[in-house]
């Protein structure tokens, strides 16, 4: 090993690095000696010193070219082109600033939507918890039912069981959600926060910052722990910051807790969508769930868990894993958990929260930022092919002194990656201003704080990164493609229009605009078939009146009523409400269609039924007070409603929707037929049209009601149907919620239609950006096109004027121009019609009632595109048709 | 008419090697060198020499020191590293092999 020499090396590396005047100044020094020492030789031969001097100088030949080569040979020279380069380029930008600000733009706008989305992505379904310890290895955790897909609740001892037995997983904990009432001072306020393992804090790795997190044990008991720990934003906003916090008391859901805790700034719980305020122990379940002591009842499938898994450990094997110790459980208890399962979801699936939601809306965002991407590079491109028109002469005069054609393309590259770098700084930009914009998209609800936030962290720089070097290439590369067919002789000697390079010109020209015209076309197409199958939801309906229905919830359960109470308090509501003038009818019901809980399902027995052995039917059901098909307009098909005397004491009554009557009872009728329901026989007494229960996407499916007073839920929804104003109902309502209980607060009401329109609002998200990025596209190829056709028209100025010498009118141009514009927009609807019909597909997700292949949806935008194109080439066609061919053709 | 038309890419690095071997000398007796001993044979010229010495130095196989000459001028002297050295050797015995089998070829006779 010769240390010595590496040293040396490296020592002139770093010196022609950082010293390069000097090492360039010695190098120059070097050749001056050579010459002067070849002309004493020379002098010294008996030559005159003119004579001497000139002969020494051949022998040598081109410095300059010596000294750039000595350069070139030098490891430093790389780096010293590149800061030269850069310097250049940023002249080069300055002197052209409107061009360079145009493409600037360009770039801004597709990177900006990509990191955007990306940031998005990040935030809402990779890394949704920033202040979570190893979310990498984080999974949702929910129970699942044989036969039926998607995600149900767990069970508190399954959970419990699951995590003594999961030998693959490092922690587990629980955290539901849940609502609940404060009062503060003389009024109610509603927050949500989230019921929690009393490992939560510990397990995810986030440290109050005044007091303490749970301590083991505070999960377990009924009602036994009443403490809580409160987001900072709570501790600012509603507790001004009080350093003495700890140790107080605040009445959640009128049930008074000692504050224990208060959680860092910047922590906003486990739970995409929604900022939680505040987490409280499973323990204290009951006084914010309803429903009963549900800690050891293994039947009750009400909390939603994550688990995070052992380095090293995949998911397949945890589920492997898991599913072995959920079939223990199925046998152990068969009463509880036949045909139960326990399944793990990676965090952007989870199928509890807003991520499942926001997912085929992300991922189709994913494609359309792609294209909004390939669309910029296109126009760039068609921008720096104009600009290396007039830079030829340049480039050429740079070939003709030396430059090599590697380091002309390292030149270009170079400006290629400043325009690309300042507009990836431009998009990161953009995507920091859009960080909480997908909130603004979805629609406001009062009381709860929407929290969806971008997430800027190094992937998604890395991310951007690599899309800027992607541009780089494409922007730097377009004009040297260009510059490959650069001759030395033709612009130097004047500024003669090679006719092949220039028509090749135009071939890159026109490919790039059909290029752009395909993909915007496709996302045209694909907003508008995310805007008609919009409007097919829209449309259809729900099975229920929408307009004069409003809906709230007083809560029970949070005031601290106990069933009888309840059960009085709600009876005299009702008849209080009907008495009211304008209020039509009025009902409770535990959840309203629509809404954002989930109903419960039950397996049934139906008399005269015989499931096939693999068939477990379970059916989803509501309970409902006397009056709801009424107050929602839900048609009763045959028999009665239920009753005031359907209650507790009476026989179990059941009525059923006519999908389940066709499934279970071959479409025969089945009033006074039986139907088993949690181990008692029910009679069905109705039969009531189909509606929406949980998506107006849904397939209409099989579903049946209850009487509430005999399976109580202590806070249901309110209905009212009324002919009022929703303001005017409300005030009356309030006024007579106050007059049975002053302690009452009122969720948010809203009318049906809100709800309906609430449930669709992650297509209302996917329809608008897809929209917004369609739009964006549009504009940015009829931009394309617009400078296509100029620049035709400007470049064959003579061919026109001939045209019109030899008798064309203007109209006639006017026709040419236009017609040479639709030819290539013609040519990209081509491409886009058959990329679109491939790859609308991705929509499918998010598309009802709509084929991807709607014929109209086509149609309509391709009209838009042609009309878009044919707005574009107007102007060049209108100076075409202006053509003076006396002046064009005399100059 | 900077490139070496006749020599063999790389040869030129060998030869300025070996030359640097003998002794440390500047560019401009190296190029003296280089006419003398291969008598014009090679015809490289001195726009050529330069960038080659740059790059030996760039690779450690040769440094450079600023040095008075004779006659009491600074110039820039070049002498070989270790790694230089070794750098020769191979090179040398490369082209001993090369050349070998070339003069094999050339110098069958024609049945």
């Amino acid at each position: 090993m010769d240390i010595e020499g590496r040293f040396y090396s490296l020592t002139t590396r770093l010196r022609s690095l950082f010293h390069p005047n000097r090492v360039d100044q010695e190098m120059k020094e070097e050749l001056r000696e050579h010459l002067e020492q070849q002309i004493e030789e020379n002098l010294a031969r008996g030559m005159s010193p003119e004579e001497a001097r000139y002969s020494a100088m051949r022998a040598l030949g081109g410095i300059a070219q010596i000294e750039q080569k000595c350069r070139d040979a030098r490891g430093g020279s790389a780096l010293e082109d590149f800061v030269h380069d850069l310097r250049y380029g940023f002249r080069q930008l300055c002197r052209n600033p409107g061009f360079s600000a145009l493409i600037i733009l360009c770039l801004t706008l597709g990177i900006g939507a990509n990191a955007a989305v990306f940031s998005w992505v990040e935030g809402i379904l990779f890394r949704p918890y920033p202040a979570v310890a190893h979310q990498e290895r984080l999974f949702a955790l929910a129970g699942t039912a044989r036969g039926e897909s998607g995600a149900r609740g767990l069970s508190w001892p399954d959970f419990l069981d699951l995590r003594r037995s999961c030998s693959l997983c490092e922690e587990s904990f629980v955290s539901k959600i849940t609502g609940s009432t404060l009062s503060i001072g003389d009024h109610a306020e509603t927050a949500t926060g989230s019921i929690v393992s009393a490992n939560y804090f510990d397990a995810i790795g986030v440290r109050p910052i005044l007091g303490r997190g749970f301590e083991s044990g505070e999960d377990v008991g009924s009602d036994s722990h009443p403490v809580v720990v409160i987001s900072y934003q709570m501790w600012r906003n509603r507790f001004k910051g009080d350093p003495e916090i700890i140790g107080k008391m605040q009445r959640f859901n009128n049930v008074p807790h000692t504050i224990i805790g208060v959680a860092p700034e910047g922590f906003y719980g486990t739970f995409v969508g929604w900022a939680m305020h505040f987490w409280v122990p499973a323990s204290m379940e009951e006084t914010f769930e309803g429903g009963g002591y549900k800690l050891e009842d293994r039947g009750a499938r009400w909390i939603e868990a994550y688990i995070r898994l052992k380095p090293g450990a995949s998911r397949a094997q945890a589920q492997q894993e898991i599913s072995a110790i959920a079939a223990r459980l199925e046998t152990s208890y068969p009463a509880t958990n036949r045909g139960r399962s326990i399944g793990l979801w990676p965090l952007w699936q989870t199928p509890f929260n807003n991520a499942g939601t926001l997912l085929p809306t992300l991922e189709v965002m994913v494609a359309v930022a792609a294209f909004v991407l390939l669309i910029a590079c296109a126009n760039v491109g068609n921008l720096l092919l104009v600009r290396s028109f007039t830079r030829r002469h340049e480039l050429t005069v740079r070939l003709a002194i030396g430059a090599s054609r590697g380091r002309l393309l390292k030149q270009l590259l170079t400006e290629g990656l400043i325009l690309s770098a300042l507009g990836t700084a431009g998009g990161l930009l953009v995507a920091y201003w859009c960080r909480h914009a997908l909130v603004l998209l979805l629609p406001v609800r009062s009381g709860v704080a929407m929290y969806l936030p971008g997430e800027i962290d190094a992937r998604v720089m890395a991310l951007s990164a690599g899309i800027c070097l992607f541009v780089t290439l494409i922007v730097g590369s377009i004009p040297a493609f260009q510059a490959r067919k650069l001759d030395l002789a033709g612009p130097l000697k004047a500024e003669s229009s090679g006719v092949v390079g220039a028509r090749e010109r135009a071939w890159v020209r026109s490919g790039l605009v059909v290029f752009q015209v395909s993909l915007s076309f496709i996302l045209l197409v694909g907003a508008a078939l995310l805007l008609e199958s919009l409007e097919k939801i829209r449309a259809t309906s729900p099975g229920f009146t929408t307009t004069s229905v409003v809906t709230t919830r007083v809560s029970l359960v949070a005031a601290g009523y106990d069933v009888p109470r309840a059960e009085i308090f709600q009876d005299e509501l009702i008849d209080r409400l009907n008495a009211l003038p304008g209020v039509e009818s009025a009902a409770f019901a535990r959840e309203t269609p629509l809404g954002y809980g989930t109903y419960s399902s039950t397996p049934i027995v139906v008399d005269g039924y015989q499931p096939s052995l693999e068939e477990q039917p379970a059916v989803e059901y509501n309970q409902v007070s006397p009056g709801y098909f009424t107050t929602l307009g839900i048609p009763l098909l045959s028999g009665r409603e239920f009753a005031r005397t359907d209650d507790e004491s009476a026989a179990l009554v059941a009525i059923v929707n006519r999908t389940m009557v066709a499934r279970y009872w071959g479409g025969q009728d089945p009033i006074g037929r039986r139907l088993q329901v949690k181990g008692g026989w029910a009679r069905v007494v109705g039969v009531v049209a189909d509606s929406k229960y949980e998506s107006m996407r849904e397939a209409a499916r099989p579903f049946f009601y209850v009487p509430l007073r005999q399976d109580f839920v202590r806070s249901p929804d309110l209905n009212i149907r009324t002919n009022q104003p929703l303001r005017g109902i409300l005030a009356a309502l309030v006024r007579k919620v106050h007059a049975l209980d002053g302690n009452l607060a009122l969720y948010e009401m809203i009318t049906l239609q809100e709800q309906v329109n609430r449930s669709t609002s992650s297509q209302l998200v996917a329809v608008t950006l897809v929209s917004i990025l369609g739009g964006l596209a549009l504009l940015l190829a009829g931009v394309g096109l617009y400078g296509v056709m100029s620049y035709a028209v400007a470049q064959s100025t003579r061919e026109l004027g001939l045209r019109m010498a030899l008798g064309a009118s203007g109209a006639n141009l006017l026709r040419l121009v236009i017609s040479r514009g639709l030819r290539l927009t013609a040519g990209g609807i081509l491409f886009g019609t058959v990329a679109a019909l491939a790859f609308t597909r991705l929509l499918s997700q998010l598309l009802y009632k709509v084929s991807p292949h709607d014929p109209l949806v086509f149609g309509s935008a391709l009209a838009v595109m042609v009309i878009t194109a044919s707005s574009a080439c107007l102007l060049p066609a209108w100076r075409a048709s202006r053509t003076d061919p006396a002046r064009v053709l005399r100059g | 008419m900077s490139k070496p038309s006749d020599l063999v890419q790389g040869t030129l690095d060998m030869l300025v090697l070996k030359i640097l071997a003998l002794e440390p000398l500047n560019g401009w007796a190296i190029s003296q060198r280089l006419k003398q001993i291969s008598s014009d044979v090679l015809g490289v010229s001195d726009g050529s020499l330069y960038p080659a010495l740059h790059k030996l130095e760039h690779r450690g196989w040769i440094r450079a020191q600023w040095k008075s000459s004779e006659n009491n001028r600074r110039a820039k002297f070049y002498s070989l590293t270790q790694l230089g050295r070794k750098q020769l050797e191979q090179e040398t015995a490369n082209w001993n092999r090369v050349s070998a089998a070339i003069s094999g070829i050339v110098q069958l006779k024609e049945a």
